[in-house]
């Protein structure tokens, strides 16, 4: 209990001002902002970028077992910071958390950890590629081919995931608008990693493989303070190609709404303002609130018409800022899989 | 016609503002004590766990260095690396002008919830205590710290004495530690398939949880308030019957004459509903707030005080929370409900041509108390087989239920009989007629004086469950925590060397030998003992024979606990198989509360004989000056600060919230009185009216006003007194249900009850000055009734 308020503490590093879902509305002094038309350095880029204030390596993957069973599972690492710099000792000023997941189609486990940077029990290095946090990492020779590890009071999991593609980039050219006041974030993907490893959950061991996306996003502003939340999907057709598209609710019920559309070959075809629609169907009772777990999505430019339908709708993220994040059925007039991130349903 | 009917209605309570008063502030006074307890229930339940946690400072699992008193950095990174949830804990030294502060640097982001609470005050947060440096102190300490270091040291309250707290980094700083940690907490939680410490740690030794058993004590203790909440309940729903039926039966001509204007009975009845649940509504809420308002009243120091660590508040902090309102409001409307179904029948039955004299006259023959009498016998009856054949919690609360719904029953029928006694004793006419008024008078008073009962039976068995609680409780803490200071020891070579410091030190030093082993079939742990004056002092037993001290430490008897003895099925004076060649007498049994393991004790000697490899691996010290032992021995003999721990604190601390939580128990004494003592007010107030045309004679034949109110007083302390003295043993009775059989249902294992009987004295007493109290003002305007009042009683004499 005293964790989840400490760490309610550290998603609002200036508590006065903070506002929106977690605080990501609050003021951005004294930390970088991101501007338009960024030139990235890789590797370099993989790593940290402590002078914004927050910043995550977001990976979700859709996976089958061997009697065809689909899973999903989460690996995220946030870096939030106190102050734009770091420090040698317990006084660096850089917060790390992370959250893991595993979901089934009847159970959704949960774990989450948190850290201080400065005294190596968690933090980033380029080259070789590792992102860890106490013994959870996401760690391999290069960006493009990791081990995915991750553990808690009732599952782990242990995957290989090597990228089949090349990385994808948000908005304009990895410069991604979240509002229509100009707030943004550095924004791309490797949507492309084939991933297997296995599975530990309280029935055994189970043989796994799938696809995994992994978003890189890194911001000190990323939503205006008028913004309450987001809706955000990552889908993967049969045909090869991909969506991502999310809503960031306004206040006034109003949102913004922004999409990439991913050919199998990687190039990108970016979508403005109200392009990507998407339409909660069915409510789902959970944690005590109502979350939209069955959604009418929409990219009237690409033909796609189609319903995303929770795999297990009790997918809720029972961690010190609470939110909902799960795989998702694709029908319509595309079918596929993918995974849906709820945020800010109070 | 509706409307017609609603304003006749409701002009009863125009024409009878006080009995409207009567019955608002009755269902709000209610609502008040029940929401009122809720409170102090949540206070008492926070206060406690405060304590249980304090105490059990070692609650967690500990690593600790197998050598020396450093722990590296490092291995807490490898260790975290591996999966394992530990938390690092700094503890040192710090120098300041007005002498060594007690430094201990923790880490928020990794520390198990539990960790003693600190305020956060609302100019410092979390980013200041990270990465700035702040520091948290008692005043004394504070202030000697501010002359010394540099960080920001704010002020609170809960921090032990001669303790500053901060952060890990700041405390490695401050103690020029860089990279170096004391000990790591390990959380009870921990991810599966984990690597053995050995194999990451191997420099270090777990040290178990330190287990006290005062969680369970007060695991215990959270139940009988529970119990008491309920009752609080049950007089709650009393006062607000009387008040109602009071009130009803007041109507009962208004209604008749009604009915005979032809307003269908249903449609007054569902007016006369809507009616009440509007009145319960308005009467619960200000009850509530009225309950809040007692609550804050008695609990100042709550909300300051339990603030958890950096500002997350914790349970126990005073709120207004939707359970109170709720639960007030759901008692105000149940108890209109209830008291209001039987008004109700009765006026749905009441023939339409019937006088409409109020019942009050009709109930003055003892068939109503004879009838209510039987009630209780069969309920006693009820009870007494559930007492000999009845097992488990529930029915033990069905057997609370009986005992007190059948004392509130019975209690008409004490009253006639008591008064038929004094009756027969009076040989005076006045004390004669004043007897048989006072006996036409017990129909009308019972329900509030069974409120009376309850409330001082509640009272005794409050106060009984209590004090015995808090003697057992103290013994205990007496007892386990005796020695001042306990220091341990990491390496059995050092056993020897630490013993002859301490022995040159300390007043007393207590080795603690022990070992696991089994008796009679039971797992115990074997106690080798140093027989002296603390063992001799403050060692209580459940049954003992003579001189069990001599005779441990000569090697000829052997103490065990409650649980070996009952497992064992041996009991004092039988003879127990230590070891195989080792059988000695049982010379006395402790009590353990709820420890699973058994426990023996045998002289020092003797388990030498049996265990001549093992030596002590920690110390009891007595000590007149802990404090400076303490720092003695760190500074001079290089013991270090990690392995010392101060008991003597820790009971302090644990012994001063008990005593708040006796005081809010006191004031909920005089709360429960007040609240009777209103339903009696009322009750008197209603029989007023109706009662002078029985007065108006007695006036007349020369008895003067001025000695009627003397009389009316008299008679309320009489009826008072009666009931208090019922309500004595109905406490008692009550308190031993909780202490010995509700406890024994849901633990296993008996808590001593103690008696204390001054204390019953001045409840009594209480109780009946509340009751003179509550009859004072209808004795005065019985004093002041105008002659023409009486006189008219004549002139209406048909």
């Amino acid at each position: 209990m005293i964790a989840r308020a400490l760490l309610l503490i550290l998603w609002l590093p200036v508590q006065a001002a903070a506002q929106g879902f977690a605080g990501l509305g609050t003021d951005a002094d004294g930390f970088a902002v991101p501007t338009p038309n960024p030139v990235f350095d890789f590797p370099k880029d993989h790593g940290a970028h402590p002078d914004y204030r927050i910043e995550w390596w977001y990976l979700t993957a859709n996976l089958t077992g061997p009697d065809g069973t689909a899973y999903g599972i989460q690996w995220t690492l946030f870096r939030s910071a106190l102050a734009p710099e770091t420090r040698e000792g317990w006084s660096d000023p850089q917060v790390w958390f992370a959250h893991a997941a595993v979901t089934t189609p009847d159970s959704h486990l949960v774990a989450e950890r948190i850290a201080r940077g400065g005294i190596g029990q968690a933090g980033v290095t380029v080259e070789p590629f590792a992102v860890w946090i106490d013994d959870w990492q996401m760690a391999g020779p290069s960006f493009d081919e990791v081990r995915l590890t991750a553990r808690g009071q009732a599952f782990a999991y242990d995957l290989g995931l090597q990228a089949k593609g090349p990385l994808v980039f948000h908005g304009e050219g990895g410069f991604s608008v979240k509002s229509a006041q100009g707030q943004a974030s550095y924004y791309y993907s490797q949507p492309f990693y084939e991933v297997t490893g296995t599975l530990t959950l309280p029935t055994g061991d189970v043989a796994v493989t799938g696809s995994a996306w992994l978003d890189r996003e890194w911001s000190s502003q990323p939503l205006a303070d008028t913004q309450s939340g987001w809706d955000w999907f990552s889908l993967s057709f049969d045909s090869g190609d991909k969506l991502m598209g999310f809503l960031l609710r306004e206040d006034d019920s109003m949102s913004f709404s922004s999409a990439t559309w991913i050919a199998p070959d990687g190039t990108t075809t970016a979508y403005p303002d109200g392009a990507f629609t998407a339409k909660p169907m069915t409510w789902h009772k959970v944690a005590g609130r109502e979350v939209p777990t069955e959604w009418a999505v929409q990219l009237r430019d690409k033909g796609i018409d189609v319903t995303v339908t929770a795999l297990n709708p009790d997918a809720w993220m029972a961690v010190s800022i609470p939110y909902w994040e799960g795989p998702v059925t694709v029908q319509g007039s595309h079918n596929g899989r993918g995974y849906l991130e709820l945020t800010g349903y109070e | 016609m509706i409307p017609t009917a609603l304003t006749a209605l409701l002009s009863h309570w125009r024409c009878n503002g006080l009995q409207f008063f009567a019955m608002i502030a009755g269902l709000a006074l209610a609502t008040a004590l029940w929401s009122g307890v809720q409170a102090i229930n949540a206070e008492a339940r926070a206060s406690y766990d405060a304590a249980a946690a304090t105490l059990g400072e070692g609650q967690f699992d500990q690593l600790l260095p197998r050598t020396g008193d450093v722990i590296d950095q490092s291995t807490y990174i490898e260790l975290r690396r591996a999966g394992w949830q530990v938390s690092p804990v700094l503890e040192g030294r710090l120098r300041t002008e007005a002498g060594s502060v007690r430094l201990v640097g923790l880490d928020p982001l990794t520390a198990p919830g539990t960790i003693a609470p600190v305020g956060m005050q609302e100019d410092a947060n979390f980013d200041d205590f990270l990465t700035r440096g702040v520091l948290f102190a008692a005043s004394d300490v504070a202030e000697s710290l501010a002359a010394t270091v540099t960080q920001r040291v704010i002020v609170d309250p809960s921090i032990a004495p001669g303790v500053a707290l901060s952060d890990i980094g700041v405390a490695q700083t401050l103690l020029s530690a860089e990279r170096t940690l004391s000990r790591l907490i390990i959380a009870s939680a921990q991810p599966i398939g984990l690597p053995a410490l050995s194999e990451v740690a191997p420099s270090l030794v777990r040290q178990p949880a330190q287990d006290t058993g005062a969680d369970r004590l007060t695991d215990s203790f959270h139940l009988n308030l529970t119990a008491f909440g309920l009752l609080s309940f049950a007089v709650g729903i009393f006062i607000v019957h009387g008040t109602i039926s009071l009130a009803f039966e007041q109507r009962r001509s208004m209604v008749r004459t009604l009915r005979a204007l032809g307003v269908p009975i249903n449609l007054l009845i569902a007016m006369m509903i809507s009616e009440l649940i509007a009145f319960a509504l308005i009467a619960g809420g200000i009850g509530v707030a009225i309950g809040y308002v007692i609550a804050a009243a008695l609990l100042p120091n709550v909300a300051a005080t339990l603030q958890g660590l950096y500002g997350a508040s914790v349970a126990g902090t005073l709120e207004l929370r939707p359970e109170w309102w709720l639960s007030g409001m759901a008692i105000a409307v149940l108890g209109t409900g209830l008291a209001a179904a039987g008004a109700l029948w009765k006026i749905a039955q009441m023939p339409l041509l019937a006088s409409a004299r109020p019942r009050a006259w009709a109930v003055a023959s003892g068939g109503t108390a004879w009838r209510l009498g039987a009630i209780a016998a069969l309920l006693f009856v009820v009870g007494i087989g559930i007492a000999i054949w009845g097992q488990g919690l529930t029915l033990a609360f069905a057997l609370l239920a009986c005992v007190l719904i059948g004392a509130a029953l019975i209690l008409p029928l004490v009253l006639h009989g008591a008064v038929g006694f004094a009756n027969q004793r009076a040989r005076a006419a006045m004390w004669q007629w004043f007897w048989a008024d006072t006996r036409q008078q017990v129909p009308g008073m019972s329900l509030a004086l069974m409120a009376l009962l309850l409330a001082t039976a509640a009272n005794v068995g409050v106060s009984t469950m209590v004090s015995s609680f808090r003697v057992t409780f103290v013994d205990f803490l007496d007892q386990r925590l005796a020695p001042e200071l306990f220091i341990r020891v990491e390496d059995e070579a050092l056993s020897l060397e630490l013993e002859a410091i301490l022995l040159t030190q300390a007043r007393e030093v207590l080795p603690l030998l022990s070992t696991e082993t089994e008796i009679a079939g039971v797992p115990t742990d074997l106690f080798g003992v140093r027989v002296g004056p603390t063992y001799r002092e403050n060692w209580l037993f459940l049954e003992e024979t003579p001189n069990v001290w001599d005779r441990v430490e000569d090697g000829r008897a052997v103490v065990v606990s409650e649980q070996l003895a009952r497992r064992a099925d041996l009991w004092t004076g039988d003879r127990l198989v230590i070891a195989p060649n080792l059988m000695l007498p049982i010379a006395a049994i402790v009590a353990d509360y709820g420890n699973p393991l058994g426990q023996a004790l045998i002289s020092e000697a003797v388990f030498h004989e049996l265990y001549p490899d093992l030596v002590p691996m920690s110390f009891g010290v007595r000590s007149d000056d802990p404090t400076a032992l303490r720092d003695r021995l760190t500074t001079e003999y290089g013991v270090p600060e990690t392995a010392i721990t101060d008991q003597s604190r820790i009971k302090a601390f644990s012994l001063g919230v008990f005593e708040r939580t006796f005081t809010v128990t006191g004031a909920l004494n005089i709360l429960t009185l007040a609240v009777a003592a209103f339903a009696i007010l009322m009750s008197l107030l209603t029989l007023a009216s109706i009662r002078v045309p029985q007065l108006a004679p007695a006036w007349a034949l020369g008895l003067t006003r001025r000695k009627l109110g003397q009389l009316e007083l008299i008679r309320a302390v009489v009826l008072a007194m009666v009931t208090t003295l019922l309500a004595i043993p109905l406490g008692l009775m009550l308190a031993w249900v909780l202490l010995s059989y509700v406890n024994v249902e849901a633990f296993g294992w008996k808590l001593p009850m103690y008696l204390f009987p001054g204390h019953y004295a001045l409840l009594t007493l209480f109780a009946l000055l509340a009751a003179a109290f509550a009859a004072l003002w209808p004795a005065i305007r019985l004093a002041r009734t105008p002659p023409s009042n009486l006189l008219k009683v004549f002139a209406n004499d048909r």
